[in-house]
């Protein structure tokens, strides 16, 4: 991935103290995001309230559209239109961004959604916090998508994660979804923004060629193809049907073949280039605690009073949730004696975990239905029968 | 078969404006939306603007398919969300002209709440609205605007639902441009679009157009023809006319016309005038300052002009050249002013007949004669012939009745 330097217009360098959802604005300036469509929804609206807050000095558009069909649409076009683009919202607006999320993987659209995630299902607990989305995030769509999610664990992290997943969506040309939840979103904590110059981000890459060369599209299963841009005189067409190279529908077997294998390689095929884990002591562990998000930061407190007792328990922590690090879980399945999963609702990233295990050791999972942050001691006791 | 394409495409006076790559279109024979989109592209070029610079957005649906047929920068997106799609693009890129043409069904139907909110914040978008009462790719579906009683595969008894009446809906949530043409009106429709691509602000243009096949058959009204003909009979030409009277009953009277054209801020004036509030003078948007996009819209308008000067001109020698007049630059004024005068004498009497005249016998012959065009291809000429024969009467009977 090229980069080059931030934009200072939209750095606010320095030490701040806020919560994760301004967090999340702030990297989105900073990664260069000049285009803001939402929908106000609990407990996401303090990102969109920033943005709004922030557009005019920095020169970017805020628009509050009618719902969120409309905020994720809007996000497709600006795209195409050269911008790059950001929304953020929660589980109920989620399910209805879900349709156009659908179409932005089919036309391989650059865009970020921001999900803060609150207890469900339906409008379930508004202020209250969760990690039940992590499925439909990949799984939303209808059709096979590949979308890339990452998932913060702290306000930092907010910051952080959003430029790279803006990084990210310009150079495989997908949604990046943010996994967060209510409770890293409405944390405040220190957030350390950096100087632009150090901050690194992948411009938007618009095709200059020769307009007979012009292709929307190349069915690869690789990043790095440039975007094209509307007024550049391309005359490009953009479609959700299946489609060729040259955007035109396409409506056969072999070629839903083609776009599909392609729109799902591209990021599993790249999947060790996207994967970032944080690790502690995971080598020579006799039990290992997945984790992401909120949930992680609980688990640590578990994980140090298990090593007080004497037990050898590492710690993975998923940053990026899709792709899933199936290969690493493979390695570490082959050597422990269990592997403890703790997360904020019924047992989802559990199932992967599960698959990836194959049977080669216990898989725990520490289930919580959202609402509140899990008890530190429920993740001990888990952990302490794990080793047993 | 393949022949006659070849021969359409490198005849098409619309080669530049259409893909023709792309033809021949999904559309039926006597469906309305091939002379909208015939309209539209002539009013692309009657408009002088850039081509460069427009986007064409679709929903979903027959008049869906209208983005992959036009050859600008174009966006096929999904069912009802083409508005909030245009809404991006405009925003995104202020420089650029953004169409949202799509049916009825998608637009004020799965996709109202977008209509009615980008008219109510004076997006600047030209919305142009294929009505012609059912869901067509679906197989003949109700939809918000199915008038009256009329049959379709979901009200198999007869249709028992209030339609929208698409201009009053637009009204009411403030958009600043308001047309309605039936599929017949041609050169309005084109007027129509041209004057709206030229403008800022949120225009709808509603076109009422035949479905031959799902609506017109499932009612027993005769093909696409025959219902040009009822647009004839019914149609009442009110320009201006109070959007609350602009109803449409089963195969009752359509009144047609432009019907709003109002000056307010767009979204996005508003937006920038707020924000140099906060910031000053010097605010900008994507690095560019007010001043500055100001002037390139200004420049952008003198080469708009200059484009139409230089259209006026040729159609003004070409006018001469038919006339075989010597060209000279006050002989094409004449010419020019001539043409406009003719232009709008033309326009006087079709508006007169649209009131008047019944012309049932006319309609037989041409109704005859089309699908015998379209069925055989071998003896199409004799058909011609026959047709313009038939036809002919036409003329003896309008002026027996003007004689009388």
């Amino acid at each position: 991935m090229k980069t080059v330097a931030a934009d200072p217009k939209g750095v606010d360098s320095g030490p701040h103290f806020m919560d994760g959802d301004h967090a999340l604005a702030e990297g989105a300036l900073a990664a260069g995001c000049r285009f803001f469509a939402g929908y106000p929804i609990t407990p996401s609206t303090e990102a969109a309230e920033r943005f709004a807050e922030r557009a005019p000095e920095v020169g970017a558009l805020f628009i509050q559209m009618e719902d969120e069909l409309a905020s994720i649409a809007a996000l497709i076009g600006a795209a195409w239109a050269g911008q790059k683009c950001m929304t953020v919202t929660c589980g109920p607006g989620f399910s209805l961004m879900v349709e156009n999320l659908g179409l932005a993987c089919m036309t391989e659209t650059p865009m970020v959604i921001a999900n803060v995630q609150r207890g469900g299902p339906s409008t379930g607990l508004p202020t209250l916090t969760a990690q039940q989305d992590m499925m439909q995030a990949k799984y939303g769509p209808h059709g096979d998508n590949m979308i890339i999610a990452l998932c913060p664990d702290s306000p930092q992290e907010c910051f952080d994660l959003t430029v790279e997943a803006f990084n990210l969506s310009e150079f495989y040309r997908v949604p990046v979804i943010i996994l967060t939840d209510e409770t890293v979103g409405h944390m405040h904590e220190k957030v350390v923004i950096p100087p632009a110059d150090q901050i690194n981000v992948v411009p938007r890459n618009n095709y200059s060629g020769p307009k007979e060369d012009c292709r929307p599209y190349k069915f690869d299963g690789k990043g790095g193809h440039p975007m094209v841009r509307a007024g550049d005189g391309y005359n490009f067409h953009v479609t959700g049907l299946t489609h060729n190279e040259r955007g035109y529908p396409v409506m056969t077997a072999e070629q839903n073949n083609k776009v599909v294998t392609h729109l799902m390689e591209k990021i599993n095929g790249n999947a060790d280039e996207i994967i970032r884990l944080d690790e502690d002591q995971v080598d020579g562990a006799d039990v290992v605690v997945v984790s992401y998000g909120i949930t992680s930061r609980i688990a640590v407190k578990a994980i140090q009073d298990a090593r007080k007792e004497g037990i050898k328990v590492g710690s993975l922590r998923l940053i990026t949730i899709w792709p899933f690090c199936e290969k690493r879980i493979r390695e570490i399945s082959a050597r422990v004696k269990a592997i403890v999963v703790p997360e904020i609702n019924y047992g989802q990233m559990v199932l992967e975990v599960e698959r990836n295990a194959g049977g080669r050791c216990k898989v725990i999972s520490v289930n919580h239905c959202g609402g509140a942050v899990h008890d530190p001691q429920v993740i001990l006791d888990a952990i302490r029968k794990a080793s047993q | 078969m393949s022949t006659d394409i070849i021969t359409f495409k490198a005849g098409s006076p619309m080669a530049s404006t259409l893909r023709m790559d792309r033809m021949p279109h999904i559309w039926c024979p006597g469906c309305g939306i091939g002379s909208e989109v015939n309209s539209f592209a002539e009013a692309v070029k009657r408009s002088g603007i850039d081509p460069k610079k427009l986007v064409v957005v679709s929903g979903i649906g027959c008049t869906g398919r209208v983005a992959g047929y036009v050859n600008f920068d174009s966006m096929h997106t999904t069912h009802g969300r083409a508005i909030p799609v245009a809404t991006g693009i405009k925003l995104a890129n202020p420089e650029l002209t953004v169409v949202v043409f799509s049916g009825e069904g998608d637009l004020a139907g799965i996709g109202g709440n977008h209509l009615i909110h980008a008219a109510r914040r004076n997006m600047d978008l030209v919305v142009i609205c294929n009505n012609n009462f059912t869901y067509g790719m679906t197989g003949g579906q109700v939809t918000p605007t199915t008038p009256g009683s009329a049959m379709a595969s979901t009200t198999p008894y007869g249709n028992y639902e209030y339609p929208f009446s698409l201009p009053f809906l637009m009204d009411a949530a403030g958009a600043t441009y308001i047309a309605r043409w039936t599929s017949m009106h041609s050169r309005n429709v084109t007027q129509s679009i041209e004057e709206a691509l030229l403008r800022k602000g949120f225009s709808f243009i509603e076109i009422i157009s035949p479905c031959p096949t799902l609506y017109l058959r499932r009612n027993r009204l005769g093909d696409g023809v025959d219902q040009l003909q009822n647009y004839q009979d019914n149609s009442i030409l009110k320009h201006g006319c109070d959007t609350r009277e602009t109803a449409i009953d089963f195969q009752g009277k359509i009144v047609i016309g432009k019907f709003v054209e109002k000056n307010k801020p767009t979204y996005l004036e508003a937006s920038d005038k707020c924000a140099v509030k906060l910031v000053g003078d010097d605010y900008q948007l994507y690095g560019k300052t007010i001043p500055e996009r100001e002037a390139e819209e200004k420049a952008e308008k003198e080469k708009i002009a200059a484009r139409r000067a230089a259209m006026a001109e040729e159609e003004a020698q070409e006018e001469a050249a038919s006339h075989k007049v010597s060209v000279s630059a006050p002989a094409v004024k004449e010419v020019l002013a001539k043409a406009a005068k003719k232009a709008a004498a033309k326009a006087k009497p079709v508006r007169k007949a649209v009131a008047k005249a019944k012309t049932r016998p006319v309609k037989k012959t041409v109704a005859k004669a089309q699908p015998k065009k379209a069925a055989s291809k071998a003896p199409a000429k004799k058909v011609v012939v026959k047709a313009a024969k038939k036809a002919a009467p036409k003329k003896t009977s309008k002026l027996n009745k003007t004689r009388k």
